[in-house]
């Protein structure tokens, strides 16, 4: 997409230094630059906690305007409003939110007598990603409106926040905004006057990465272990407490007010087509300002770094690399990271994806090993022991990322890690497999060479290294040792 | 396994290994309970009369025939009340007023990081080493915090029993890089020097201000702010006709 509408400027520049058309080209379109969001349109206004935070200082901004409106325009309406304004899920797998909300709404589904919930993902633990953290505790208000707009949209009962037990400041704030709502007569019986019942509790976790899956969650929410489940049934058939249950992330559920408010054409008026509207943006690592900003989707990664986080450490040159999306999303090397938009699409066709929108970034500094093998550890940490190749297979790429961090390793695990995450990958009830495979994969696809180079100097130090890391040096010469260790493997660059 | 663990024990020290055994590995937490002084179930645990109320409002929020789901709220309560640990009392305790087999609570309470099942010092330190904070500088506060504090090591409690330390993954702060959870509050943006100052306040017993400790409010953008630079605008304005 790119490359074509560069492409077709370099035609068009050399059509106009000649000073004319021939009839056989085309105008082309205007090429849209995204971008530069506007204050009138960001949506959270308070992400910085600069005003209040309370029911007063919310509706001052907006918040709770003619919210039983909204409710009396009925399910279909809000449905087609979410689906027409083309949002979709800000969790990271980007489905879209109209039509998910709208598998709770089934023929027949006033028949079924049983409660039906909302869950709203409050569980933020991706490594990176810190947006949902700024809406719980600046804007608490907006998502306790949008579980009412949501909740009503699915015809749920009451809805759920599960907040990450770590976060008690926000889970206060949360707390506060509920209480308030409540003593309002915003929600409840009767919410807004509309005649619509519709109870929000918060419910806090207690540290573990893996109740961020949807299932998971719903494990966690009923006092169990946070292990996910297998799909079918899914949750908007069987879930929480056996019920109908949507789960949706905190920012998904937070801008459905102020989209029913402005209208569907308003948002997708943001961002390239299938990638509608505004996101929250966290940026960390090596840029001169780390902040959280709300931009419009598509917006170039590279502006989006320099328009407000002061740009890179040292400069655009001295970047290494990006993970545009958090943890388990693989990394982009710079080249790429100068062309790549922020938008589902775009980052997934450069074999990254865009997960939550937590852009990490990493100068020249930065031993690029060291940091993915980090990530590996962290999902041997997290992973929660249910499915066996990701119980076991996190443990062995997070042994063997830990070898190659020094280069103590065979040339040839490296083909044998990858082989690992592929068989990782696809393997396990949930993503966390997958999402602990990723970020290896797009280390090896990009910077493959750094790590060859790390077994290379190692081995020339050392001497030969077998599989799993152990010294040839160290082999007892009396023992037999099986032969396909690789200890007498010739390598490039061995002295013969 | 007890026995294996024994028997391993029990073998002199030295580098010839049997060829069907592995070597020991300690795991992070022992998930095994054994009765000591400080822990065994002996020991009573009962819920104070505000907490009680706490506990009695929090079940209300679940379906009556759902009591279970309030396991993990309750025993943070708990675990409040008790120092800050969640002893073998406090899981018997929890499991008896939800009335829910006691082997489910304490899948529970091991499952989960955030319950601890050893005592912990007054102050509870968890600095976080996930590679956002890691690529600013978290391990150079890892160490700062451990040689602060009398050069203990994560997971450890010092001397005076004030602090303890642990290494956790990611709090969810990574644009205000590199953070430190004490109790329940986020210390971020931190130098050594400034991770000094909020642990010398602790130890007094003082309670420093929480979240960015260099100056900036919250996650803006530190040289000045690239958003949200007007007033917010109020309600109705910028909505569609009907909603105005």
């Amino acid at each position: 997409m790119l490359r074509a509408s560069k492409q077709a400027a370099l035609i068009q520049q050399s059509a106009t230094a000649l000073g004319k058309r021939s009839f056989a080209t085309v105008a082309d379109p205007p090429v849209r630059h995204y971008g530069g969001l506007k204050d009138q349109d960001r949506i959270f206004t308070n992400a910085y906690c600069r005003h209040d935070h309370g029911l007063k200082g919310a509706m001052a901004r907006g918040d709770w305007h003619r919210t039983k409106d909204i409710v009396l325009k009925g399910d279909s309406w809000i449905i087609q409003t979410i689906k027409d304004s083309g949002l979709r899920g800000r969790g990271g797998a980007g489905f879209p939110s109209g039509l998910k909300w709208s598998f709770m709404n089934k023929p027949g589904w006033e028949k079924d007598k049983r409660p039906r919930y909302l869950v709203v993902n409050a569980d933020e633990g991706e490594p990176g990603t810190c947006k949902d953290r700024e809406i719980l505790r600046g804007d608490p208000h907006k998502l306790v409106e949008g579980c009412l707009v949501a909740g009503r949209a699915m015809n749920a009962t009451a809805a759920y926040i599960y907040i990450r037990g770590e976060f008690v400041q926000e889970a206060e704030h949360l707390q506060q905004a509920i209480t308030e709502a409540y003593r309002a007569g915003l929600i409840g019986k009767n919410a807004c006057g509309s005649g619509y019942s519709f109870d929000v509790y918060v419910h806090r976790g207690a540290g573990a990465y893996i109740c961020g899956e949807e299932t998971a969650l719903i494990e966690s929410l009923e006092g169990k272990q946070g292990k996910p489940r297998l799909k079918p049934p899914f949750p908007a058939d069987v879930g929480l407490f056996g019920c109908p249950t949507t789960v949706a992330n905190v920012e998904t559920v937070a801008v459905a007010p102020t989209i029913c408010r402005r209208g569907a054409p308003w948002f997708a008026g943001f961002g390239r087509k299938r990638n509608e509207g505004t996101k929250l943006f966290c940026i960390s690592g090596h840029v001169n300002n780390p902040c959280v900003v709300e931009e419009e989707m598509s917006i170039p990664l590279r502006e989006l770094i320099e328009r407000h986080c002061g740009g890179v450490r040292g400069g655009w040159d001295n970047l290494l690399g990006i993970v545009p999306g958090g943890s388990s999303v693989p990394v982009l090397p710079k080249d790429m990271c100068a062309e790549v938009l922020m938008d589902y699409d775009s980052l997934k066709d450069a074999q990254s994806g865009l997960g939550t929108g937590a852009v990490i970034v990493m100068d020249k500094s930065t031993d690029i090993v060291a940091a993915i093998a980090r990530f590996s550890s962290f999902y041997k940490h997290e992973s929660c022991g249910q499915c066996t190749p990701c119980r076991e297979g996190t443990t062995w790429m997070m042994n063997m990322m830990n070898r190659m961090v020094e280069g103590s390793a065979h040339r040839r695990e490296i083909d044998m890690l990858l082989e690992l995450t592929k068989q990782v990958e696809g393997r396990t009830i949930c993503a966390l497999g997958d999402a602990a495979a990723w970020p290896i994969q797009g280390l090896m696809r990009h910077f493959r060479p750094e790590v060859e180079k790390r077994i290379d100097s190692f081995r020339a130090e050392h001497g030969g290294v077998l599989f799993g890391g152990r010294l040839k040096s160290e082999i007892d010469p009396t023992l037999a040792t099986p032969d396909n260790l690789g200890a007498n493997l010739i390598e490039p660059g061995d002295r013969m | 396994m007890r026995f294996l663990r024994r028997f391993a024990a029990a073998r002199p020290s030295s580098t010839v290994r049997g060829i069907s055994t592995s070597c020991p590995r300690l795991s992070d937490a022992l998930f095994v309970h054994r009765d000591t002084e400080y822990n065994n179930p002996k020991i009573p645990f009962e819920f104070t009369s505000e907490n009680l109320r706490t506990a009695e409002e929090i079940i209300s929020r679940y379906p009556q025939q759902y009591k279970k789901a309030a396991v993990i709220p309750l025993l943070h309560l708990a675990q409040r009340q008790n120092k800050g640990w969640t002893s073998i009392s406090v899981m018997n305790y929890v499991a008896k007023f939800l009335e829910m087999p006691p082997m489910r609570v304490y899948e529970v309470a091991t499952f989960y990081t955030m319950f601890n099942r050893e005592p912990i010092g007054e102050n509870f330190v968890q600095v976080c080493t996930t590679t956002p904070c890691m690529l600013r500088g978290s391990t150079d506060i890892l160490r700062t915090v451990c040689d602060h504090l009398g050069g203990i090591k994560p997971g450890g409690t010092s001397k005076d029993g004030k602090f303890t330390v642990i290494e956790v993954e990611c709090q969810g702060a990574c644009s205000n890089a590199p953070m430190m959870v004490v109790n329940d509050d986020f210390y971020e943006d931190l130098t050594p020097e400034t991770t000094k100052k909020v642990l010398d306040a602790f130890a007094k017993g003082e309670k420093p201000r929480r979240g960015p400790q260099s100056g900036r409010q919250t996650s803006e953008n530190s040289a000045g702010l690239t958003a949200l630079t007007s007033k917010p605008y109020g309600p109705g304005e910028f909505c569609l006709p009907e909603f105005q």
